[in-house]
């Protein structure tokens, strides 16, 4: 079932569930389904309408497609190669196998891959729209019932696990709640309100209600990535740049650090010649590497991608056109929820978590996991997730009818101590001004760090008295803390890593540290404790 | 972002007011969509596409309106533009097993 778009006005929706998924992304809809199948009755509660609304849905997604078979541990080894030693091959390993019988099941159930040139099935590739139609579909099929624009606000607990969630209906202001067995935070990165595609729901919610419920965050620090999009578009999508040459806007070539004409938006060091030719002035692109059947093949593969061209009625190929950098938080950056268990539990009894709001430091390391990894990500904990949570709240029992102690964790952005005063868009405002500039954040200093933590936790300070709405108002406020609570937890994370390793580049730090890899685990909403936990801390996590 | 709803293509189904995952829109009296809420469209192309008369267009600005009109768009025949790179008509999903992307992964490399 669904719910009819216009819910009369302060009728609160109560309901009852065994699990309770939170985000209708990739991630939200494999854990539905996940939990579905193991015998859950599940609720599904998107912030926007499930289908269209995520990072995923707007764009086209590669997986990391290995089939089964001798190469799949070489495949990992590569990849485990390029991660900066943060990755775990075990997990790596696991997720591969199970996202690739994912990719599986989504070729039985009817999902119109394409072909290859030899008539097989190609299903290495998801296009987002169709994609995410798709499993709108199945996630229905499966009998779960979806809360379109219902968008989380806070967790409820008992004292001893998160037994629900409470939020809003975003059209009428209505509370609605739902007490569940155990909960999936399937919520997305965090975008710090960046306009990206698809990224205007990815607040940072999802961590901030974790972290209300005593939930830790990881690899926060490995969030200096970037991808090119043509100037004020959302379009963030790097394939087309590969066939790129960059130019001033006089058509004078850029050159690489070897004096040669820079080309290839993506690949080898490129990126750091980009941003160089960023901070000194206008950067101009023009996609004229891309000859004969690429055109063809960019234009028909990646129909999104050409919008921004099409409607400024410009030829990509042929002219110049203005780019910029778009700071992409942890969406394809790593940093997430700390997972504690192989299920994607988060320590914390109740809570599970999938996707992208989850640290992907098991699987894509230090660098980011673009699409491929991070979609792949999506699949394989959603589905572990989905299991995990059906689990516990089988072990748990049913809902008690009359829980007592049932209390909402939602704090800062939700309940101030004092007034409404604080705007949330200029909490988005100083946010944006700490993490998006590229020579604050895709290169780091101790110094800078320093100044950026003290400026937001003067606003984190003025939020917890001043910051909330009424109504629909609620949700804005709360998105506004939860990509402060995000920002503050990425500085954090990046001051206390001293060196440099993949999307984590310090100036004053700018080499790897020597020796064993160390992840940097945050802990706390008010104040942030940092945990350094070593390489051996790491594998006995990954072995238990 | 959203600029233009087409009233004279418009049949009044409602489906953008649903599908918008920024819950831009409103219906006026009339049963019409109207922008609502424009500053929080992300720009995602998406109603367009599940628009069953192409009757949305949404500029490529992501910051704020250019003021295109709708008489511009019908004359560039940018109306339904992504939906036929797509493969999409009519509001109905179709086109990805025409999907090319899988030569551009081999070509990147």
């Amino acid at each position: 079932m669904t719910t009819s778009p216009t819910t009369p006005a302060a009728a609160p929706l109560d309901l009852k569930a065994d699990v309770l998924v939170i985000g209708g992304g990739p991630a939200g809809a494999w854990a539905a389904i996940a939990a579905s199948e193991a015998g859950a009755r599940v609720v599904l509660a998107d912030k926007g309408w499930f289908g269209t609304s995520g990072a995923t849905a707007p764009s086209n997604t590669g997986t990391w497609c290995v089939p089964p078979g001798e190469d799949r541990r070489d495949a990992v080894e590569r990849r485990w190669q390029r991660t900066g030693g943060v990755a775990d091959r075990t997990w790596m390993l696991r997720t591969v196998d199970q996202s690739y019988r994912g990719l599986l099941r989504l070729a039985e159930w009817g999902y119109p891959f394409p072909r290859d040139d030899q008539g097989n099935l190609y299903i290495a590739n998801l296009r987002g729209p169709d994609y995410m139609r798709f499993m709108r579909g199945r996630v229905l099929k499966a009998g779960v019932t979806v809360l379109d624009h219902h968008p989380a606000l806070e967790l409820l607990s008992d004292g001893d696990a998160v037994t629900g969630a409470a939020g809003i209906d975003r059209r009428s202001g209505a509370d609605w709640r739902v007490e569940a067995g155990a909960v999936i935070l399937a919520t997305g990165g965090c975008a710090f309100f960046e306009r990206t595609m698809g990224a205007s729901g990815l607040t940072g919610d999802g961590l901030l209600m974790a972290a209300e419920a005593g939930a830790a965050l990881s690899g926060m620090e490995f969030t200096g990535k970037y991808t090119l999009a043509p100037h004020g578009t959302t379009l963030n999508k790097g394939l087309p740049f590969r066939w790129a040459s960059f130019h001033r806007q006089d058509g004078t070539p850029i050159l690489d650090g070897t004096g040669e004409p820079l080309v290839n938006g993506i690949g080898g060091t490129s990126e750091k010649d980009i941003v160089r030719a960023l901070l000194e002035g206008p950067v101009y692109a023009r996609l004229d590497l891309a000859l004969g059947a690429l055109q063809d093949w960019l234009r028909r593969g990646q129909p999104n991608v050409m919008q921004p061209y099409e409607r400024r009625g410009i030829d990509p190929f042929a002219d110049l056109f203005r780019v910029e950098l778009k700071p992409e938080g942890t969406v394809r950056g790593t940093g997430g929820l700390r997972i504690a268990t192989h299920d994607c539990g988060t320590g914390v009894p109740g809570l599970y978590v999938a996707g992208d709001a989850a640290s992907r430091e098991d699987v894509a390391g230090a660098v980011s996991g673009g699409g491929a990894v991070n979609s792949s990500w999506a699949i394989a904990s959603g589905w572990w997730a989905g299991q995990g949570a059906a689990s516990h709240a089988r072990r748990r029992g049913a809902p008690r009818r009359f829980r007592t102690h049932v209390a909402p964790l939602g704090a800062v952005g939700l309940r101030p101590s004092d007034s409404h005063s604080l705007d949330p868009r200029d909490v988005m405002a100083a946010v944006r001004a700490e993490v998006a500039p590229l020579d604050r954040n895709y290169i780091r200093s101790g110094a800078g760090l320093a100044e950026s933590i003290s400026r937001l936790d003067g606003i984190w300070a003025r939020a917890i008295q001043h910051l909330g709405g009424e109504g629909r108002g609620r949700l804005r406020p709360r998105e506004a803390a939860g990509g402060l609570a995000a920002a503050r937890w990425m500085l954090a994370g990046a001051l206390a890593r001293t060196e440099s390793r993949g999307m984590h580049r310090r100036v004053d730090h700018p080499d790897p540290q020597p020796g064993p890899v160390r992840r940097y685990s945050l802990l706390g909403v008010h104040r942030i404790e940092v945990e350094v936990l070593g390489a051996e801390a790491v594998s006995q996590e990954a072995a238990s | 972002m959203i600029e233009v709803v087409s009233s004279a293509r418009c049949i009044r189904c409602d489906i953008c007011v649903r599908v918008c995952p920024a819950d831009v829109f409103r219906k006026d009296a009339a049963g019409l969509p109207v922008i609502a809420h424009q500053d929080d469209c992300q720009t995602c192309f998406l109603c367009e596409i599940y628009c069953p008369t192409d009757a949305l267009y949404v500029a490529e600005a992501a910051d704020g309106p250019i003021g295109i009109t709708e008489s511009e768009v019908e004359a560039r025949d940018l109306f339904g533009v992504y939906a036929r790179g797509l493969g999409w008509s009519k509001g109905r999903a179709g086109g990805s097993q025409f999907d090319t992307t899988q030569h551009l992964r081999v070509a990147q490399v």
